[in-house]
């Protein structure tokens, strides 16, 4: 499969959305990268999707699983390979800058202007988008109180700690009052209480009825934000819906953790496999997928096994993930 | 960090504790691996800029633009064509250069990009330890520069005498390990790009022009060359061609040596300490 | 914690955002550089230096030593033969320096072109716009010059009024072609390359001697390198030696500079549009 593109036909017409509000639809979307002569490599291999206005869309995998590549594919900075892609009603291809003009794009890696000062970057960037001088000099104040920034307004962005960093990115993604924001990894790398301000951050955009779409590798991040998501694995999407619903079908209620010695678990496993509607075995623990994790922990017991640890949670979209894929996400 | 005083704590069949300051020629010794290996992947691109470019300086300035010079050793002390007189005073010149491309922005990297100063701090190495080893390395491409620059020159009949092109070889590497540890002091204390922009458009560049390596100084009124002549590159220049074209005036010669080996001298105390400020604090 | 009115701040709001002309979207590349340099004057200031301190020392240090020359049958004293030739050299590398190094550092290392991209503005918009700034710096250095020139009694005709022109063009023939070969670039070892092909174009382009210092086939090779028409373009403006031959530097300099920019832009798609 991953030898031929699909034949372009088979990618139905993405000018006809499901929804009238969608505002990004990929019909079939294909990324192929080819280096040289060398062979070539598909990072997305014919994905459908639709967004909608208002809506905080996630796509959820681990590193290489496509989202990137989709993601810059949306942003209008990739071509398309193979198959069709709307974003407003429109093709990145023939329509870029207009696209453009309407999105806001966070990405990964925070690529700040090092030359320019905190407010400049804002500035400078705002006028990129063809903004009158005044309306971005009013905004970027605005923006720079919304990400906390005031005080550092002045300050050189190699001063800025990772957390600020990212703010500042965030807040310049906003520049143009964007009707759809881009956010490629927004937490990673942050500490917890950075990524908790964040997150607060990014709850009061969705407030405000701006489109998000956002790329994480992070569940609770994922189940958090998002109102659906897809997850995707090796450029395809594997399962897709709202974090409960993808729960509820891909997992049990609760998830009871063993941890015994090195080296231990997969024997244990065979133990205890019919204790639960599924065992995992992962180097450092056992999981069993149940509806009652309490009354796994008590018959493990019984039997006379002594877990060095044991731990019951609620399931979520990491077992959803180890479920579908078979592996971790985290690596 | 705090030394732990607690000598009580060593179990009793630990080797000796290393004594408080790890010898100077030791401490050097032991980063002779490192330096290999960063000679081993640059020395292609040292060829180029340390021996392509005066190459093609010689042979535009010295032999082309010379032709149209009439020689009178009056006019350019003692030699007896543009091209003899300009050839020892080029290599010193770009011994110069050479220091200073050392020791500005590689020890910016090491003290402030890379940061493997403070990678090799965390080890029983000390600051001194570091400006040597640093400094040994530019000297090294000194000598391997110059001499080599010599070597080339040799077949165009510049030299007067067999020892001149071997005493002028030795100036050229102390004026250039004079810059290297007067330039070397002022890296460690300084903390921007820009700082080294002014220094190359300021200090090394009208150096380069005027320090009596194109044109005789005296060319430069009373006023000029006075201030030319008090200079250290300028002493450089002035002993690698007083050699090199056997015209010695020898206690002028003693006078340059000396000017340089004092300010070499300040030079090192001021890496030492400028290093040892800006790493250990 | 902010106020209920970020509401309003974050809501979509795109009404505003004007699709950008070509002139518009190079004009905010400029501004964006200009704000970087206000800060830098001083390295700024000390740029014009380096093409002085050359005059002084080669023009009229050497010069003591050197008879005068012959420009179009004209006799000129050395000083008068070789200013001409450091405007140019020293349009010849800013322009260098400013789309190698400089461009380099934003394309790789601080990722400055994928933030643009993210915006309207296209990979023709950040070409031009580089361009047209090296173009605006280096033709203040070449002002400057040119009224050292003036004072110095280094200029002997109107004609010199067109060297600016001279001046931009040049800067715009070379920051085309090095920013097209910087797109090659892969790390800052390659740069050795560009220093390979600097130094000799400097040297050896009748910067500081007559052409006619090379014989046979080696003079038709100077005459066909780049620098070497802008040498003498110039040379020919500030002694007032113009002849139609002239227009055959300004032909050759404009195509280069033409194709180079056509290739940077091809280059810059294939390289940020992945």
């Amino acid at each position: 499969m991953s030898d031929t593109l699909p034949d372009s036909t088979a990618a139905d017409a993405a000018e006809t959305p499901l929804h009238d509000d969608a505002q990004i639809v990929a019909r079939g979307l294909w990324k192929r990268f080819q280096q040289g002569s060398g062979p070539s490599f598909d990072a997305v291999k014919g994905i459908d999707l639709e967004v909608r206005k208002g809506e905080a869309f996630g796509f959820l995998g681990p590193n290489g699983a496509g989202k990137s590549s989709t993601m810059r594919m949306i942003a209008g900075v990739s071509p398309v390979s193979d198959g069709e892609l709307r974003i407003f009603g429109m093709d990145p291809a023939v329509d870029g800058p207009t696209i453009r003009g309407r999105l806001g794009v966070c990405p990964q890696e925070d690529n700040l202007d090092q030359e320019l000062n905190v407010f400049d970057n804002l500035y400078v960037y705002g006028r990129y988008f063809g903004l009158p001088k005044q309306v971005v000099r009013e905004r970027a104040g605005e923006l720079l109180e919304f990400a906390k920034l005031t005080e550092k307004s002045k300050a050189r962005v190699d001063e800025l700690s990772g957390g600020m960093k990212r703010r500042l990115t965030i807040a310049r993604s906003l520049i143009n009052k964007p009707d759809l924001l881009l956010l490629d990894e927004p937490t990673t790398g942050l500490d917890p209480q950075a990524r908790h301000l964040l997150w607060d951050q990014l709850f009061r955009l969705k407030h405000a009825g701006v489109t998000l779409v956002l790329s994480t590798h992070y569940m609770d991040e994922a189940e958090q934000l998002c109102d659906r998501l897809v997850v995707m694995d090796k450029g395809v999407i594997v399962a897709e819906g709202a974090p409960l619903e993808l729960i509820r079908a891909h997992s049990t209620r609760e998830v009871a953790e063993l941890r015994f010695g090195a080296g231990e678990h997969a024997a244990h496993a065979e133990l205890l496999g019919d204790l639960g509607e599924r065992v995992e075995v992962l180097p450092d623990r056992l999981l069993v997928y149940t509806e009652d994790g309490e009354e796994v922990l008590a018959r493990t017991h019984e039997r006379g096994l002594q877990p060095l640890a044991t731990l019951v949670r609620r399931s979520s979209l990491e077992d959803v993930f180890l479920r579908l894929t078979g592996r971790t996400l985290v690596d | 960090m705090a030394v732990s005083t607690d000598s009580d704590a060593v179990a009793p069949d630990a080797p000796p504790a290393a004594p408080r300051d790890l010898p100077f020629v030791e401490g050097v010794q032991r980063q002779v691996d490192y330096w290999a290996i960063v000679w081993a992947r640059t020395w292609r691109g040292v060829i180029v800029s340390s021996f392509l470019s005066p190459f093609l300086y010689v042979l535009a300035m010295g032999v082309l633009l010379g032709g149209f010079i009439e020689a009178d050793p009056d006019e350019l002390e003692g030699a007896t064509s543009y091209l003899a007189f300009v050839v020892p005073g080029l290599i010193a010149a770009h011994a110069m250069q050479t220091a200073v491309s050392e020791t500005t922005w590689p020890v910016m990297g090491m003290i402030k990009w890379q940061r493997i100063y403070e990678s090799m701090l965390a080890t029983p190495l000390q600051p001194r330890h570091l400006v040597g080893a640093h400094l040994a390395s530019v000297a090294l491409h000194l000598s391997a520069t110059c001499g080599l620059y010599t070597l080339v020159m040799l077949p165009f009949g510049v030299f007067e005498s067999w020892w001149g092109p071997i005493l002028a070889f030795a100036s050229q590497v102390l004026c250039g390990m004079t810059f290297a540890t007067l330039v070397y002091a002022f890296s460690t204390r300084n903390r921007s790009e820009e700082g080294f922009g002014v220094l190359f458009r300021l200090g090394v560049f009208p150096l380069f022009l005027f320090s009596g390596a194109f044109f005789p100084v005296s060319n430069l009124g009373d006023v000029g060359s006075w201030l030319a002549r008090l200079t250290p590159l300028w002493q450089g220049v002035n002993l690698s061609r007083m050699f090199a074209l056997d015209n010695v005036t020898w206690w002028v010669a003693g006078l340059n040596v000396a000017v340089l080996v004092v300010l070499m001298l300040l030079g090192w105390r001021w890496s030492v300490s400028g290093l040892t400020k800006r790493m250990i604090t | 914690m902010s106020t209920p009115a970020s509401t309003q701040l974050l809501a979509s709001n795109t009404t505003e955002v004007r699709p950008l002309t070509r002139v518009a979207a190079t004009r905010l590349l400029v501004l964006r550089n200009y704000i970087v340099y206000r800060d830098a004057w001083k390295l700024f200031l000390t740029g014009f230096l380096e093409p002085l301190f050359y005059l002084l020392s080669i023009g009229i240090g050497v010069g003591a030593l050197v008879d005068s020359f012959a420009v179009g049958g004209k006799e000129v004293s050395y000083a008068t033969f070789v200013a001409p030739g450091m405007l140019a050299a020293s349009a010849f590398n800013g322009a260098l320096l400013d789309s190698t190094f400089n461009v380099f550092f934003k394309l790789k290392y601080v990722k400055l072109y994928d933030q643009m991209l993210a915006t309207p503005l296209s990979t023709g918009d950040i070409a031009r716009g580089e361009i047209a700034w090296g173009q605006l710096r280096g033709s203040s250095y070449a002002a400057m010059f040119l009224l050292v020139m003036l004072a110095m009694g280094l200029i002997e005709s109107w004609w010199a009024v067109l060297a600016l022109p001279a001046v931009l063009l040049i800067g715009f023939a070379f920051s085309a072609v090095c920013m097209a070969a910087t797109t090659w670039m892969r790390n800052f070892q390659d740069f050795d390359k560009i220093t390979l092909v600097q130094l000799p174009l400097f040297l050896f382009s009748a910067t500081f001697f007559p052409i006619d210092t090379y014989a046979g086939p080696v003079r038709w090779i100077v005459e066909c390198t780049p620098l070497y028409r802008g040498v003498v373009l110039c040379r020919e403006l500030t002694t007032g030696t113009v002849s139609e031959a002239s227009l055959v530097s300004v032909v050759y300099l404009l195509v280069m500079g033409v194709v180079g920019l056509m290739v940077v832009r091809r280059r810059l798609d294939t390289l940020l549009l992945t």
